[in-house]
């Protein structure tokens, strides 16, 4: 089983269309990574949908890095 | 003032004979069909188990993958014929001339592959998996929007949807666009992809496409006998078009000339064409007043030629109606024969094909014409192009709710 890094890090770079070794964990999706605010959306949607939960939108806005992706699923999954 | 004049710089097309403009011309040059069998999804319960699709596209030859993820195949299509026809014309954009160009494809139906996928995640899983990127996958001016954005033209940026006549209607209408000196180049036309199963199911219920299950080739046969409803294809065109003193001035390669566009409403029926062809008779002739010719100049017709048991009548009957004895004198083929009924994108494609129809003087045939239906006497160049003398040519488009297009092209 993959760590959940990894498992993020995929989708990112799925999602985003970008080379593995640009999502570094404080690469910014929207300034470093080229993503707009519809891909953001999208991104956090293949999220919900990896790790099989609802990030509601207010969360969803905080989560603007690879590290701030990892630490909300931490936080909130069993 | 005098009238612009307008001029057609670029071609681009991609069609179930060809995914480029040579590519699609030598294959129609040959008579070949590009008709076959629908394999995307399972047809057994269909009525209609074939139609026209796009063959070894790949979409990365024109924009990334991950904006393609992002838009309905008719985008793709649409973009991919934009390119070709801004590529061909040789114009490179600049600061100076963005505001200049613009840019009007269409689309008959839009992205109707997008919303039936787009629904049924949402009846399955909820509507918090609906796409962030389903609307502007679909919505039928994203074409327009999209090439805008790749190439930075700022000038009008629009679509029209009129069903069948739409590319017609987007390249006379851009032409006007010209000539009242709003700019001085578009990139025009229509593309499609409603070869799904609500698009085939839907004409289908409608009973307007053809049911020749065992022979698919030869199930698009204009004004013959058999004949038994349309084709239902995918593709684009698209054309550049430019206004002549600015063509000449940056030396580019001219095509044609559009020298009229005609547009009129049956007032009729949804889907039937008027008794007689009597919109599409009062659509010719304003075209070609437009283009202040007489009618004994046309050399030949690409007719709208669907190979419905209606329309094809209809259309012989406006002919005869508007060019009285020279009706017999030209000729008129229908290029559907070969490629199916691209919708929305069919005018786009046949402006295409007219205008190269004049620039290499030959026509295109109208294959699997083999015994022609009774008061269906004209040349339609059956089976077999040919050289010819191709000065002034016309493109008929007529869409369902009975709207009607022509364009008159001429030679330079």
């Amino acid at each position: 089983m993959s760590s959940i890094e990894e498992r993020v890090k995929k989708i990112v770079v799925e999602q985003l269309g970008v080379e593995e070794d640009q999502v570094t964990a404080d690469a910014s999706f929207v300034d470093d990574l080229g993503a707009d605010s519809l891909d953001t959306v999208e991104l956090v949607m293949a999220l919900e949908e990896e790790f099989d939960c609802e990030i509601p939108d207010e969360e969803a806005e905080k989560i603007a890095t690879l590290a701030q992706a990892k630490a909300y699923i931490e936080a909130n999954l069993d | 003032m005098s009238k612009r004049r307008v001029v057609i710089t670029g071609l681009g097309a991609l069609t179930p004979v060809g995914l480029t403009v040579s590519e699609t011309w030598e294959s129609l040059l040959a008579g070949k069909s590009g008709i076959d069998y629908l394999t995307k999804f399972d047809t057994e319960p269909f009525s209609v188990k074939f139609g026209g699709v796009i063959k070894g596209f790949e979409v990365t030859d024109y924009i990334s993958a991950k904006e393609a993820k992002k838009m309905d195949p008719f985008i793709h299509y649409g973009i991919a014929a934009g390119v070709q026809a801004i590529r061909d014309s040789g114009i490179e954009v600049t600061e100076e001339n963005a505001t200049r160009i613009g840019v009007s494809i269409g689309s008959g139906i839009g992205g109707i592959g997008s919303i039936e996928n787009q629904h049924a995640i949402a009846q399955k899983s909820g509507p918090r998996r609906i796409s962030p990127f389903f609307v502007p996958s679909a919505i039928i001016n994203m074409i327009s929007g999209n090439l805008s954005i790749m190439f930075g033209l700022k000038g009008p940026n629009m679509a029209i949807g009129t069903a069948c006549a739409t590319g017609t209607h987007s390249i006379g209408d851009a032409a006007r666009m010209i000539e009242y000196g709003d700019v001085d180049m578009m990139v025009a036309g229509g593309a499609e992809y409603a070869t799904t199963e609500l698009g085939l199911g839907g004409f289908a219920a409608a009973r307007a496409l053809s049911t020749r299950n065992d022979n698919p080739q030869a199930a698009s046969r204009p004004w013959d006998k058999d004949r038994d409803g349309f084709v239902l294809s995918d593709g684009a065109g698209a054309v550049m078009l430019e206004e002549y003193e600015h063509a000449k001035a940056r030396g580019a390669k001219i095509y044609a000339e559009v020298l009229g566009f005609g547009m009129s409403g049956d007032a009729y029926h949804m889907t039937l064409p008027a008794k007689g062809g009597e919109g599409a008779a009062r659509c010719m002739a304003t075209a070609l007043n437009n283009a202040k010719l007489d009618v004994s100049k046309i050399n030949y017709i690409n007719a709208h030629g669907t190979s419905t048991p209606a329309g094809d009548v209809c259309e012989t009957m406006a002919v005869k109606s508007t060019f009285g004895e020279h009706a017999y004198n030209l000729a008129m083929s229908s290029t559907k024969s070969m490629t199916g009924h691209a919708l929305g994108a069919a005018g786009a494609m046949e402006a295409v094909f007219t205008a190269l129809a004049i620039k290499e003087q030959k026509l295109p045939p109208t294959i699997n014409l083999e015994n022609p239906e009774e008061g269906c006497d004209l040349d339609y160049v059956a089976n077999e192009a040919r050289d010819a003398k191709v000065d002034f040519a016309l493109s008929n488009s007529f869409g369902f709710g009975g709207t009607n297009a022509s364009l008159v092209l001429g030679k330079v």
